[in-house]
């Protein structure tokens, strides 16, 4: 059994190493902090952490103020309320701005669980991703969020992380972590899985599947949402003619309306999109809502196989 | 760096001047906000004069105070400022609204001395405060200024910076609120009332001060008696005339967000002459 890790317990850690190795980092919250996990990083650091109560755009706005004076400004709350509450606060004030903010936000996705609908956000990709200078990372599993933060910290500008509330399986023998440069997991000619964040995981029990159906895919993690990796896109367009796209995220506006855009304008191919089909959410444990929402291995391996060509089966 | 200090009677002269300046920058562009502009070019003509602490030749010095106009419509009188402190030439300030120009309609940091974007209103104040709390996390004594709009204190967000401002104790904020009592539909306690304003601010945590924003000695004194005030920030609410200093529009609504016309800024100008 891989080793299972919550995103948030590593992003708290993450924080509080940057917060030692570079005074220039500030941590904002708005009363989620001990959720967020940034409450680490207000212990360690109490003088460069700040509460901002349940006030999400004043939140935003003030890291604004802040980066202009020089700062790193890391902010959390859930996605739900970061991209979704504040987006005018991020449009204006942070991404034209184009300032030092980084956005880690947590409890994204169906995954959410019992929360339900409110809770869970399904639209945050889409909302993030048409914001001109906006840097989106996604990552796949617990070491990768620290990789996420430590690259977002490294390149000035704004970040969106998105993370989940669930624990995830670490994925072993990933690589390195380059900021925009996509992970291949399997290699394979058959078809292209592309998936991102806990999707990762589940695309990889579907390549072991379909493996054993005689059908090799290659398993991309497209960690980085944008700038996306088109080169590693149009490769796999060329060499397997059919993407598979996973996301925990609403099948409108996140990873595969990016992967459709650069196929299409430049190679276009079929791609199949496994995401939530246009819903909100409800109360489940994660495993029944993955389930009821068509988020499994079982549907990554479905969508293969009923959209493979013949000739491949 | 030291402003040299104006007279009272040159504050008003220079006023006059940047009044001016509004005009044939609106007529030029043929669109933008005479209305908020005018009412608020005494307050932050006096404040770039004699109050603030600056050096164009290094606009990012980090010992700077800040200054942002929440309320970014009203950026001619911003620009116009900027250019008289010596930011960029005066004859820039007629490039307003054209293509490829530096001056936007609203603010944005491609223009020397402009530390933050705005336009959509009621995010200043929260800039403000993230301007405050850099200066408390490094032990600066900079002081931080924004000038906020009365129509925009309708947004709640305004209002969850003002809590908060008061919360983390941010005696370094200077708000000023330029109560010229309209905006664009009509007079605001028409549309949405915001009185009692003082009462309102001081039940957030804030130390009012109340002025006749049009008189250059009590915009002066409230500068002085801002910066006096420990623990809390402060805010000073000026009393102001939309559209002052023009006749025809001062009170008038529907000069908030439109230029004269060439007649009507001949008009203005020799009135300001």
């Amino acid at each position: 059994m891989a080793e299972q890790l919550y995103q948030r317990d590593v992003y708290g850690q993450a924080l509080v190493k940057l917060g030692s190795l570079n005074k220039n980092i500030v941590v904002l919250d708005a009363d989620l902090s001990s959720s967020t996990r940034t409450n680490l990083f207000a212990k360690q650091f109490p003088d460069r952490f700040f509460n901002f109560g349940v006030a999400e755009q004043n939140m935003m706005a003030t890291a604004a103020g802040l980066a202009s004076c020089g700062k790193t400004v890391f902010l959390s709350t859930f996605a739900v309320f970061a991209a979704g509450r504040a987006w005018d606060q991020i449009r204006v004030s942070l991404s034209y701005n184009n300032f030092n903010v980084k956005i880690v936000a947590t409890h994204a996705g169906i995954t959410v669980g019992p929360d339900g609908a409110s809770h869970q956000a399904l639209e945050d990709i889409a909302l993030m991703r048409v914001l001109p200078n906006m840097n989106i990372i996604i990552p796949c599993d617990g070491p990768q969020t620290e990789d996420a933060v430590m690259a977002a910290a490294d390149k000035p500008g704004p970040f969106y992380i998105r993370l989940g509330r669930s624990k995830v399986s670490t994925m072993d023998n990933k690589g390195e972590f380059k900021f925009g440069q996509a992970q291949l997991l399997t290699k394979g000619d058959d078809v292209t899985i592309v998936a991102c964040g806990m999707m990762v995981t589940q695309a990889f029990g579907a390549v072991k599947n379909l493996a054993s159906k005689g059908i090799n895919a290659r398993l991309i993690n497209m960690h980085t949402i944008r700038p996306i990796d088109s080169e590693i896109i149009l490769k796999a367009a060329r060499e397997t003619k059919l993407i598979i796209a996973c996301e925990e995220h609403n099948i409108f506006g996140g990873l595969a309306s990016s992967i459709d855009e650069i196929v299409a304008e430049n190679f276009p191919v079929k791609v199949i999109r496994v995401g939530v089909r246009n819903r909100f959410g409800q109360s489940g444990e994660p495993e029944d809502l993955l389930k009821e929402y068509n988020l499994t291995s079982l549907d990554i391996e479905k969508a293969v196989l009923s959209n493979i060509s013949k000739n491949k089966q | 760096m030291a402003n040299k200090q104006l007279t009272t009677e040159e504050l008003v002269a220079r006023a006059k001047e940047v009044r001016r300046l509004i005009i044939q920058m609106l007529v030029r562009a043929g669109s933008g906000h005479p209305g908020g502009s005018l009412s608020a070019t005494d307050l932050i003509t006096a404040l770039y004069a004699n109050v603030l602490r600056f050096n164009p030749a290094d606009p990012q010095w980090p010992d700077r105070d800040r200054f942002h106009m929440s309320k970014g419509h009203c950026c001619p009188l911003w620009y116009a400022v900027l250019a008289k402190a010596g930011y960029f030439p005066v004859e820039k300030l007629f490039t307003l609204r054209q293509f490829g120009s530096m001056l936007q309609g609203h603010p944005d940091r491609k223009t020397p001395g402009v530390e933050s974007a705005s336009g959509s209103l009621g995010q200043g104040l929260s800039i403000a405060l993230g301007m405050s709390l850099a200066a408390k996390i490094d032990k600066k004594d900079y002081r931080v200024y924004v000038l906020l709009g009365d129509g925009e204190l309708q947004e709640g967000s305004i209002w969850e910076a003002a809590m908060a401002c008061a919360h983390f104790s941010c005696s370094n904020i200077c708000a000023i609120l330029d109560a010229n009592g309209c905006q664009i539909d009509g007079r605001c306690e028409d549309i949405m009332g915001l009185e009692p304003l003082a009462a309102k601010w001081q039940s957030f945590g804030w130390h009012v001060i109340e002025i006749n924003g049009h008189d250059m000695q009590q915009i002066l004194s409230a500068y002085d008696q801002a910066k006096t005030i420990k623990d809390k920030p402060t805010i000073i609410i000026a009393r102001t005339i939309k559209g002052k200093g023009v006749s025809f529009m001062e009170g008038v609504v529907g000069f908030h967000g439109r230029a004269p016309t060439e007649e009507e800024a001949r008009k203005a100008l020799e009135e300001l002459a």
